[in-house]
């Protein structure tokens, strides 16, 4: 029996196989290798699957028996140097890494580390080394990437070195920007100090350039720039064609290279001066190696917000929006870093959302071919729909449409559905997750005709329960973020008339907004979860954000005010409407933002949406301001149930 | 154990030797468990009628699928059936060697061992490999089981607002877990879908590594 079970076993059909062949054939170096070969490989690749932030081996491990390709995902090649990591190349989709054992016998010189939850194909080195040994130009692309998987930003500076003095150097990875070493201008314009004054400004004039430097054996002497032919020449101090010595700054400030953007920027404001010489020690008395203008650190400036939002709005594929995220999530940390008001970096975030989103819907638009029958608007609802969503948290949206004839609802209503399909799912390419509550356009509850969400309100307000409550909390917060905004006052505008004297509403709203009680214990200490996922972690959405959240919401509605979805924002509104609560509302509003910082600081620590916090982790100096928060959250819930009297109910 | 053995005297040598290895416990943790996922192409849904055309399967072991344990059986079919003439198809272009019910049954005892199966709509597939056995004397499978429909369902989160008891297809599971499905409808695509949104499954309900057997035995 067990001889039959051998005789199939190796005879067998492997339709998976040939699955991952055609994966593979589509990547170099396997297009390279003939369909039987291939298959070959395929039958014995092992699939392996890695969750975000998993090692796939760390550097100084022993080489494994096999290499790695990965399939979907993203992997970091990552070199630790004097305590620094650093990256120093991003694997995706069709790309090959953990070369080395396939070439010597040592242990690994760098990390793979899981960017994102990823696939791998892991192809064993004994069945492949075979091929490389027939096939040149297989072993030779092999070598290659070997290189560049283990190049450092060194080796990639020298390298054009190899070619040519005068190379431009290649994108640097999206690092924060300020700390990226400056890019200076190696095709330096330069004249001896005997040089006329007219002579130089011809110069400047064919070369195009603000600056001219006066060298003397690749010393640098002296700078002139526009301004200092303006304030001795053309004042008449000087005649034209004196010699430029006379009119140059002198020394010129010199630094090395490897001096950081925000360092060129602190050295110009500091030296009132517009240009840098970078020469091969730093002092004026080495070799001059090139000049940093003012102009190109600006020109320079990739992550601008606003020339992300010119390239968010030149995207064509998900991958180009998912790589501006990340340097938009770089952005986002420096400014934290930088301590940069939080209301101002939330509406740059904001905006960064938005127009990716737009992006997103525009260009499902144009998958679809066929233009929408009828106006239609897309809300953005919860965190983005207050402008908090600073970190990429889940999803929430949702479609209103023009009402159309009854015989027509149905196909108005498929063509909106196939739409939301697209947008969602684009959304969650970039890193947008799916809301786990299915509050998305896609749901076919969530994508109504204006007539049809009124009624929705309708129901939701007039016989408030515990869901509708919690689908009203949701709805409230939206923001149109495509589309025709007379559809989404229309919304609006109903909500209002509808809760206004709606006693019954309002007070169901607030009491639920009181629910999550004060995060704090009897002992001042702080109650984490009990069960679950997240035992003994404290969780912050749930404690802290939402309540003050709800409250900043009910108290808002109650006072009629529309069009302002953000909680500080909504605080200090309301402490300009009631300025006997004023000393209470500020705090809430500083309170919200404070929140949202500590959230989003946590969640780029841990690469995850900040919400669970483990206690342990916590500075003293946290764990006291968190605690002033909770004052504030527990003030503000007493007040409402003040108002709302809505002590009997609890 | 000697009421054990005398049950199963009349059993054939391969239903004993596969009994023999449920002997060893299984280990506690998820990563040192090895699954079985498996999908069966059938002609139908009627459990007593209907055939299995193909068992698809892939071995699971540390997060890791290895291909070339891949178990993909073509089952010959003794009555002509409308539904199976696509099958036939495969099997006459690719000139597959097919087994009969017996031969697939035994290959299949002795690839599965004790391992955990998984399968999509496990009730479905494991019903109809029961039944097969059944036609050949034999009790039912002893393995252990795991529907990655109703797993998948568990790391929904717990709110009025959708549907508890609603019933996900594979495409859709795949669709909501990010991963494509161009493998669909062949029982060995269907297995491997079936696998990696498996292993994304586990991932998101034991979010802290070292998670244990009997709580996604419990999910069940």
């Amino acid at each position: 029996m067990f001889k039959l079970a051998v005789r199939i076993y190796f005879k067998m059909k492997n339709t998976i196989a040939e699955r991952i062949a055609d994966f593979l054939k589509r990547f170099p170096p396997f297009d390279l290798l003939k369909p039987h070969q291939l298959l070959d490989i395929s039958r014995e690749v092992k699939v392996v699957y890695v969750q975000k932030g998993d090692t796939i081996f760390n550097q100084g491990d022993e080489g494994h028996s096999q290499f790695y390709v990965v399939q979907k995902g993203a992997v970091a090649i990552q070199r630790k140097e004097n305590g620094q990591t650093d990256t120093l190349d991003k694997c995706d989709e069709g790309d090959i890494f953990g070369l080395r054992p396939l070439f010597a016998k040592e242990n690994y010189m760098i990390s793979a580390n899981a960017e994102e939850e990823s696939i791998l194909y892991a192809i064993p080195i004994e069945i492949f080394q075979p091929l490389i040994k027939r096939n040149y130009r297989v072993g030779q692309f092999l070598i290659e990437s070997f290189a560049s998987n283990t190049r450092n930003p060194y080796s990639r500076e020298h390298r054009g070195k190899l070619y040519t003095e005068n190379e431009i150097q290649e994108d640097s990875a999206p690092e924060l920007f300020e700390l990226q070493p400056v890019q200076y201008v190696k095709n330096i314009i330069s004249c001896t100090k005997n040089t006329a004054v007219s002579t130089v400004a011809k110069l400047m004039s064919a070369k195009n350039v603000g600056s001219v430097l006066v060298v003397e054996n690749e010393i640098p002497l002296g700078i002139v720039t526009d301004k200092d032919i303006r304030n001795t020449i053309a004042v008449g101090i000087y005649p034209i064609d004196i010699a430029v010595e006379k009119i140059m700054s002198a020394p010129v400030i010199c630094y090395a290279k490897g001096l950081t953007i925000a360092q060129a920027q602190v050295a110009m404001m500091k030296h009132k001066i517009s240009h840098l010489c970078i020469t091969k020690d730093g002092t004026p008395n080495t070799k001059v190696l090139g000049i940093v203008s003012e102009h190109d650190i600006i020109v320079s400036q990739g992550n601008n917000p606003a020339v992300l939002i010119k390239a968010i709005e030149r995207a064509n594929k998900s991958k180009v929006l998912k790589a501006i995220h990340e340097r938009i999530m770089h952005l986002l940390n420096g400014y934290l870093q930088q301590n940069i008001p939080m209301t101002h970096v939330s509406k740059i975030m904001f905006e960064l959302n938005d127009a990716t989103i737009k992006r997103v819907i525009e260009r499902s638009l144009e998958k679809i071919k066929t233009p929408p029958p009828v106006k239609f608007a897309w809300m953005s609802l919860g965190s983005q729909g207050r402008k908090e969503q600073l970190l990429h948290t889940d999803q929430d949206n949702a479609i209103v449409f023009e009402d159309v004839p009854e015989n027509k609802l149905e196909a108005t209503k498929a063509y909106f559905l196939e739409l939301a399909k697209l947008v969602n799912k684009g959304l969650n390419n970039i890193g947008f997750d799916y809301c786990p509550a299915d509050m998305m356009a896609r749901n076919p509850n969530y994508t109504l005709s204006l007539q049809e969400w009124k009624k929705q309100f309708t129901e939701w307000m007039t016989s408030p329960g515990n869901d509708e409550i919690l689908l009203c909390s949701i709805f409230f917060d939206y923001d149109i973020s495509y589309g025709d905004v007379w559809l989404t006052n229309q919304i609006s505008d109903h909500i209002f008339k509808l809760s206004e004297n709606n006693q019954l509403f309002l007070t169901a709203l607030a009491s639920s907004s009181i629910r999550s009680a004060s995060p704090l214990g009897f002992f001042r200490q702080f109650l984490v979860e009990t069960n679950g996922e997240y035992k003994d972690f404290f969780d912050l959405k749930k404690r802290a954000i939402m309540p003050i959240t709800d409250a900043g919401r009910v108290l808002i509605l109650q006072h009629k005010i529309k069009n302002i979805n953000n909680t500080a924002e909504r605080f200090e509104k309301l402490a300009e409407l009631e300025p006997q609560n004023r000393e209470l509302y500020l705090s809430c509003s500083y309170t919200a933002k404070a929140l949202l910082k500590f959230r989003t600081k946590q969640g780029l620590l841990h690469n995850d949406t900040g919400r669970f916090i483990e206690l342990d982790t916590l500075s003293k100096e946290e764990k006291i301001k968190l605690k002033r928060c909770f004052k504030t959250i527990n003030d503000v819930q007493e007040l409402i149930k003040l108002r709302f009297k809505i002590t009997a109910f609890l | 154990m000697i009421s054990f053995f005398k049950k199963n005297k009349n059993h054939p040598d391969f239903w004993k030797d596969y009994e023999r290895k449920f002997q060893h416990k299984l280990p506690e943790l998820i990563q040192d468990v090895r699954f079985v996922v498996l999908d069966t192409e059938t002609t139908g849904f009627d459990l007593k009628k209907d055939r299995i055309l193909c068992i698809g399967a892939v071995n699971l072991e540390h997060n890791n699928i290895e291909i070339s344990r891949t178990l993909e059986l073509y089952i010959d079919q003794e009555t002509f059936n409308p539904d199976t003439v696509k099958i036939h198809g495969i099997i006459k272009n690719e000139d597959l060697n097919t087994l009969t019910e017996r031969e697939a049954l035994v290959t299949f005892l002795n690839y599965i061992e004790n391992a955990v199966l998984v399968a999509h709509h496990a009730q479905f597939d494991i019903a109809m490999i029961n039944h097969a056995l059944k036609r050949l004397g034999l009790p039912k499978l002893k393995n252990k089981v795991l529907d990655t429909m109703v797993l998948y369902r568990a790391t929904r989160i717990n709110s009025n607002l959708i549907d508890q008891n609603k019933h996900y297809s594979l495409d859709e599971v795949a669709e909501n877990l990010n991963i494509s499905v161009k493998d669909r409808h062949t029982a060995a695509g269907d297995a491997m879908i079936t696998a990696i949104a498996f292993l994304k499954i586990v991932a998101k309900l034991n979010k802290k590594d070292k998670g244990k057997l009997k709580h996604l035995l419990q999910v069940n």
